[in-house]
């Protein structure tokens, strides 16, 4: 009786996970099947015309660029400043520490049209820079520093203390050590962070329509309005009639970056383990001889 | 990382410096939070003072040109679309979990968790395209148009799903293996050691990452924008279109003005307020069991 009952319950578990998958891979496939057709050398080269139903994208990712520079520009110094202090501390409860980190947590977890809400009245208004790309960027360096704090805070803790305490032996500065030793071992986890960073901000609508815009031209700098690759599927999908095509052409194009972003960012994380376990064999081997 | 105190190891000038400089970026990292909130609260003033609370619930209707501000519709549709996502992701999330992490032969899982990782990182406006172009014409032979509360419940279930099953998993992996032998040691079957032991264990890391699908749910905008129809009316079944809170900031924030445009402030600190009570729930449960 016992045996049916696991029998039944396996097989319910394995058909639940079954179909999870099946619907996950058949959003996935169709999104990139109804889209390859349309892409083509001038779709990526060429101007949008006739409200985007037919030519390219090639101002739009110009735009979606440029929002991304000035998003990481802003974003990547300061979040690996922020969590060189944070790495450093126990995270005792009610300590500083603690508390940014929970800061940060919420920071994560806000909508993005409400980073919206705030990036038009912080960036666009109040610091008068109206709908630009450096606002849509600014605005998103927020909405991604959590992320880039996080993964950076997780790449650094997890240099084995030995490097450390190798590093005070030799009368190292803490600040050298940083530099020197903690920063280039915990590279390709930071760098996977990184990664993972750059895939929530291509992925990002919301807060970009009220911070950098609508327009469909080339922008001529960074106070100039740009559009996205993801606010012009928007765009192109709910308010051009028959823009769908083009919709799907672009959304397959987005997919298949962030699929390729997505195996960078594993390979990079694998490449971290590998580099940190590896390390400290060569290390053994190393002293013993010495 | 090691742990060092401002005393203990070294007191370098430079040190002093690297101290300064990254503890200043953590605190002006998680400062951004209170900034969101700051600017949120500033420009909701306006609307709290003038038009007050109360007719947020009991004005006649929302027509903000003509001076009508009710909420409570969307406030409805946020919530029925929410609830309905949760419904569909919690099952299904839960048992993909369940499979990975105790059915699934080791290479099966890894790259199951892998396709469940990669749909995670879909943008939101991309699972709207194919809801749109997909799944509205199957809903809409059930009555409506298609474009209702069951169609965005559908495709944002399968958006919070991966949220749900990699903290459940999460969860699971950290219930003790000793237990579980415990449970096989008194001749369990491997349905009711799951049932008995893994899942009462894994409780708390669960409900947490259901209050962070909640939260994702709640403040999600592209895919809902796209999908529910976008009609402000109480909604009367589940084929009907209905406006969420956050479609209504999306869709409104372009052209609004004074007391119209602070309200949608409002109800972007509604938002944020709900979000970051189910965070900061979330986070309180998970913090308890390390």
């Amino acid at each position: 009786m016992n045996s049916l009952t696991d029998r039944l319950v396996s097989l319910m578990i394995g058909s639940a996970a079954a179909l999870v998958a099946a619907v996950l891979g058949w959003v996935l496939l169709d999104i990139l099947y109804r889209g390859i057709g349309d892409l083509s050398w001038e779709f990526l080269a060429q101007p949008p015309e006739d409200a985007g139903r037919s030519g390219g994208i090639a101002p739009i990712i110009v735009s979606t660029m440029l929002i991304l520079m000035v998003a990481l520009i802003a974003a990547v110094p300061l979040s690996l400043s922020a969590a060189a202090a944070l790495a450093q501390q126990r995270h005792r409860r009610f300590g500083w520490a603690w508390i940014a980190s929970r800061c940060l947590d919420v920071l994560a977890a806000v909508p993005s049209v409400v980073f919206g809400l705030f990036g038009n009245a912080f960036f666009c208004v109040a610091l008068g820079m109206g709908y630009s790309i450096l606002a849509g960027g600014l605005t998103l360096a927020c909405m991604i520093l959590p992320i880039l704090i996080h993964t950076t805070e997780h790449g650094l803790r997890a240099v084995p203390a030995d490097y450390h305490y190798a590093a005070a032996s030799l009368g190292l500065s803490r600040t050298t050590t940083f530099f020197r030793i903690t920063l280039p071992a915990a590279l390709p986890a930071i760098a996977a962070g990184l990664v993972l960073g750059i895939g929530r901000a291509l992925a990002e609508t919301a807060a970009l329509i009220f911070t950098a815009g609508y327009v469909t031209r080339q922008p001529e700098s960074l106070m100039g309005s740009g559009r996205s690759m993801s606010v012009h599927i928007f765009d192109m999908a709910m308010n051009v009639p028959a823009g769908d095509g083009r919709a799907n052409a672009t959304a397959a194009l987005l997919v298949a970056m962030l699929l390729i972003i997505n195996a960078a960012a594993m390979s990079l994380a694998s490449k971290a383990s590998a580099k940190l376990s590896g390390q400290t064999a060569e290390d053994m081997n190393s002293r013993q001889y010495v | 990382m090691t742990k060092w105190s401002l005393s203990t190891l070294s007191r370098l000038k430079s040190d002093w410096l690297f101290t300064v400089v990254t503890r200043s970026s953590a605190c002006v990292a998680a400062a951004i939070v209170f900034l969101v909130v700051a600017f949120l609260i500033s420009e909701s003033i306006p609307a709290i003072r003038q038009i007050g609370v109360g007719r947020f619930i009991t004005d006649a209707s929302w027509h903000p040109l003509s001076d009508q501000f009710n909420l409570t519709p969307m406030i409805v549709a946020s919530l029925t679309i929410t609830l309905g996502a949760i419904l569909i992701a919690a099952p299904l999330g839960i048992s993909a979990a369940i499979y990975c992490q105790f059915y699934a032969p080791t290479a099966i899982a890894v790259w199951y968790r892998r396709l469940i990782e990669l749909l995670s990182g879909i943008p939101s406006v991309v699972f709207g395209l194919w809801g749109l172009v997909v799944l509205a014409p199957i809903v809409a032979r059930l009555g409506g148009s298609g474009q209702s509360i069951l169609t965005a419940s559908l495709v944002l279930g399968l958006m919070i799903l991966p949220t749900v099953a990699l903290t459940t998993q999460a969860a699971l992996r950290s219930v003790p293996g000793e237990w579980l032998a415990g449970g096989a040691a008194l001749g369990f079957c491997r349905s009711s050691t799951i049932r008995r032991i893994a899942l009462p264990a894994a409780r708390r890391g669960i409900l947490g990452g259901l209050l962070l699908a909640l939260a994702r749910a709640m403040g999600e905008t592209m895919a809902v924008l796209m999908l529910a129809g976008n009609v402000v009316e109480m909604p009367d079944s589940i084929v009907a279109p209905a406006r969420t809170l956050t479609a209504n900031i999306a869709l409104e924030m372009g052209y609004a003005t004074a007391g119209h445009r602070s309200v949608l402030f409002v109800s972007g600190l509604f938002l944020i307020a709900i979000v970051a009570v189910s965070v900061s729930l979330a986070g309180f449960g998970g913090a308890v069991d390390e």
